[in-house]
Order: C-alpha cells, then structure tokens, then sequence
C-alpha cells in the first residue's frame, strides 16, 4: 500500500513523516510528495496544514493541478483522505483566518476564530485535551472516549451537517475536533503529537 | 477540558544534558534522547530542549539530537537556545522540532517574532522571557541567560510579543532559577494576567508544590523544570498525581 503525505510547502511536517514513518514500519509504504502522478497513484492520502488557513490555502493553489488531483481523489474516487489541523479546516467552503478564502468546499461549512469569551480562554488553545467521541470513526477503533490528543489552534471548523462530527472537545464550547464523512477523515487535533494513542489513530488510517 | 501541562526541559551544552545552577556550575549528566525518551514514556506532555551554548558554537549537534529525539518521541518538542534566523528556525523545524523558543532575537527585534509567526504559524513560535526583579512589582527583561540588561520592562515586552504573533510565552525568574525556592508567582500571575496567550512558567522549582503554585496561584497553563525531573528527585508520574490529588487537571 502507498501512502502520500502532500508536501505542499506549507508548514513543518517532519512530525507527520516521522509518526507515519514509525506506525507504517516498513509495512506500508509512504511517500512525501507534491507530484501529481504519485498522489494520483497512492492508495490513500495525509494532508497536514499548519500556519494560516489562507497560507495553507494560498500553498495548495500554488501547485499546479494539485486541488483538482486531490478532489478527483477523495471527492470523485472517494479513496480515503485524512486532513489534519488545518489539513481539516480546508475541507470548508470558507475561511476566515487573515482574510476570507475560500477553501475546499469539500464539506459545507466555515472555519472561524474560537470564542474565547472575552479572553476568558487563551488562544490558542495548546495543550492536551480530551475528546468526546460523538459516533463511531473507523479511525477511533479501540479507542476510548475522552482519550487525550494534543491540539494547537485558534480556529475551529463549523460544518453545516452535523452528522459528519466523529468527535468534539472541550474549549469555551464544544468544538469539532475530528469528522468522518464516507472516505474523508480529518482531526484538528494531532495524531502525530499525541503519543501512544495518536499513533493508534494513525495505525486505524493505514488499515483501512 | 484541557489539562495543564507538565514539561521537563533538557539544557544542553556539546550535546550532553546538563543544569546549572543559576546558570553557572554546570555537572555533566546524560544523553539527551534517551532523556527525552523516558520522560516521554513517563507521561511528559511537552519535551523542551535548551541548547545553553547555542550562541557560541555550531548548531549541528543540537539539530542531531532534535533529529534523534523526534523519530522516537510522540509528544511535542520545543527547542530553545541560539534562535536567530529563519534559517535556524528552518532546520529546527525540519530536524523535527514542534516548536522553537526565541530569546535574544526577539528582544533586539521583535520584528523577528511577526516575520516568523508569519511564515512558520504562531502554533511553533514560543518567545522566552528573561525576568528579573528591579523594584515592586516591576521586572525588567535579561538576555545572555541572564547576564544583559535590557531596560525593557518584563510586562509591555510580553503583550508586545503577543501582539506580534507569539503563540505562548516561557517566562523564566532569573531571581528563582536554580534556587528551587519556587516559581516567581507576583511575576507569573502579572504577566499571566497582561496577556491571552498561555504563559509556561519556568524557573525555580525545587517540589512538587511549586507545580501547584504556578498553576494554581500564578495562572500558568504549564509548568516547565529541569532539575527536580533531571536528578530523579520526582519522576513525571509523581508530578501527576500529586497535582491529580490536588484537583489540578493533568493528562493522566
């Protein structure tokens, strides 16, 4: 099996290589790259994000032929894509991060700034928080409810449908922290980051 | 709910662990993986290495550890000491580093702070914060571990780094590092209060009710020690569960 990471020049995404790296063990085969033909060939895909949703954004666009390689993947061939961070929040129609961009539109909805309620919450929110699982995911298989996962973000994605929410967490509200809708899969937390039970959730990614 | 975190930090000087006290005496004591490693597996929710002699010598054996550290540790590392350039933060960051503490370069320009948040997303820029007592509730901001004075007053330089992308602050005492006295508490919950992002506190910490003190009474979102970890007086778990007791949120 293959499995790209897209490096689209947006972000670190050495955790992400070194977590896959480490769960896939030789069994799986991964790959880092932006080339069409091998993403186009894969069997599945990660796509990280990290920094602004606009730069994220802004990356993906920059390579040529690459959004409508990814759609044509996961949206077209409904082959099994896992968005991360801000990898997630592109899923959106629309973001709000720096300036209004469009995203995705994968699945409808918005990225917006959390509620800090008035800077009652610091922002971003870092740290381990738990999640509340809110249906079963294929990648939630064998883990517990109220797991603890690493997050760092200031935004939070708010999709239209609420049945594509796998879990959510608890910062000034309950905010979306992972969806599965069909083949796409995404988490606002880091797997990569969060230890032992990170790694298991990208150990269920790669079984699929 | 999100857990208050708990991070050792590894100083490192010629690739080795070391702590000083007060930055002086430095005893040799360590390999900074397999240090790392063990504070992973006993539950460190954040590994920081502070690279000591960064500004002194070259930056590839810290890049070798940070590169070692990150193919067998799961759990953020942030790494300290030396940042000047965008380029160090570049090879940082591709070594394997989550997030990159910036001192000296953010205090001679905090321009340095907006064009990496900038390009790299606040989520890795950590700024660190030098303080040291200069009259009543007034502390002014040290570089060079603690040997320059800058005249900048500790408070206005926090929201000012705030301002200009920081994701979190790491402020040390440089009053209490090394005295295991305790965190500077009128300090933490000063600076904890004058911004909104979360503050590490550091420096200091000779028990477990100093992990106590700065979360509770100084408003930290993480404690940050070297010592008490570093020489096996507390192991990571212990840290956890004393706070446990006390009802303070840890990721268990």
């Amino acid at each position: 099996m293959n499995v790209t990471i897209v490096d689209y020049q947006s972000g670190n995404i050495s955790s992400v290589i070194n977590s896959f790296t480490e769960v896939a063990k030789g069994k799986v085969n991964i790959e880092v790259t932006s080339d069409i033909k091998k993403i186009k060939s894969s069997d599945k895909i990660v796509l990280p994000g990290q920094g602004s949703f606009k730069s994220c954004v802004d990356s993906l666009n920059s390579i040529n032929g690459l959004v409508d390689t990814l759609k044509e993947f996961a949206i077209t061939n409904k082959k099994p894509l896992l968005g991360i961070c801000v990898g997630l929040q592109m899923f959106a129609d629309i973001g709000y991060e720096e300036a209004e961009t469009r995203g995705l539109g994968w699945i409808a909805g918005k990225v917006s700034k959390i509620d800090n309620q008035k800077g009652k919450f610091k922002l971003p929110h870092i740290g381990w928080n738990e999640i509340e699982i809110q249906k079963e995911s294929k990648i939630f298989k064998d883990i517990k409810n109220k797991s603890h996962m690493y997050f760092v973000h200031s935004y939070e994605f708010i999709p239209e449908d609420k049945s594509v929410i796998s879990a959510t967490t608890d910062y000034s509200s309950k905010i979306v922290c992972a969806i599965e809708k069909d083949n796409l899969f995404g988490t606002q937390f880091h797997p990569e980051k969060s230890d032992k039970i990170g790694l298991k959730v990208i150990d269920n990614f790669l079984k699929l | 709910m999100l857990k208050n975190r708990i991070i050792p930090c590894l100083d490192v000087k010629d690739g080795r662990v070391v702590k000083g006290i007060n930055f002086v005496e430095l005893k040799d004591a360590g390999d900074p993986v397999e240090q790392a490693k063990i504070y992973s597996e006993g539950g460190a929710d954040e590994i920081c290495f502070l690279d000591i002699t960064a500004s002194n010598e070259n930056r590839e054996t810290i890049i070798d550890i940070v590169r070692k550290t990150a193919k067998e540790c799961f759990v953020p590392l942030t790494v300290g000491g030396g940042v000047r350039t965008i380029q160090n933060i570049t090879d940082l960051l591709l070594a394997g580093a989550d997030k990159v503490s910036i001192n000296t370069a953010a205090v001679k320009n905090v321009n340095f702070v907006k064009e990496a948040s900038k390009k790299f997303g606040s989520q890795c820029i950590v700024v660190a914060i030098d303080a040291k007592k200069v009259s009543e509730n007034k502390w002014e901001v040290f570089t060079h571990g603690g040997r320059n004075k800058t005249g900048i007053d500790a408070v206005e330089f926090a929201k000012k780094v705030e301002e200009n992308g920081a994701g979190e602050i790491l402020l040390t005492s440089m009053d209490k590092d090394g005295t295991k006295s305790g965190y500077d508490i009128d300090l933490l919950k000063t600076i904890t209060n004058s911004t909104n992002i979360p503050v590490i506190a550091s420096g200091g910490v000779g028990n477990l009710d100093h992990l106590y003190d700065g979360i509770v009474k100084g408003g930290a979102s993480a404690v940050l020690a070297a010592s008490i970890f570093h020489y096996g007086e507390y192991k990571i778990e212990d840290a956890k569960e004393y706070l446990n007791s006390k009802n303070v949120s840890v990721r268990l």
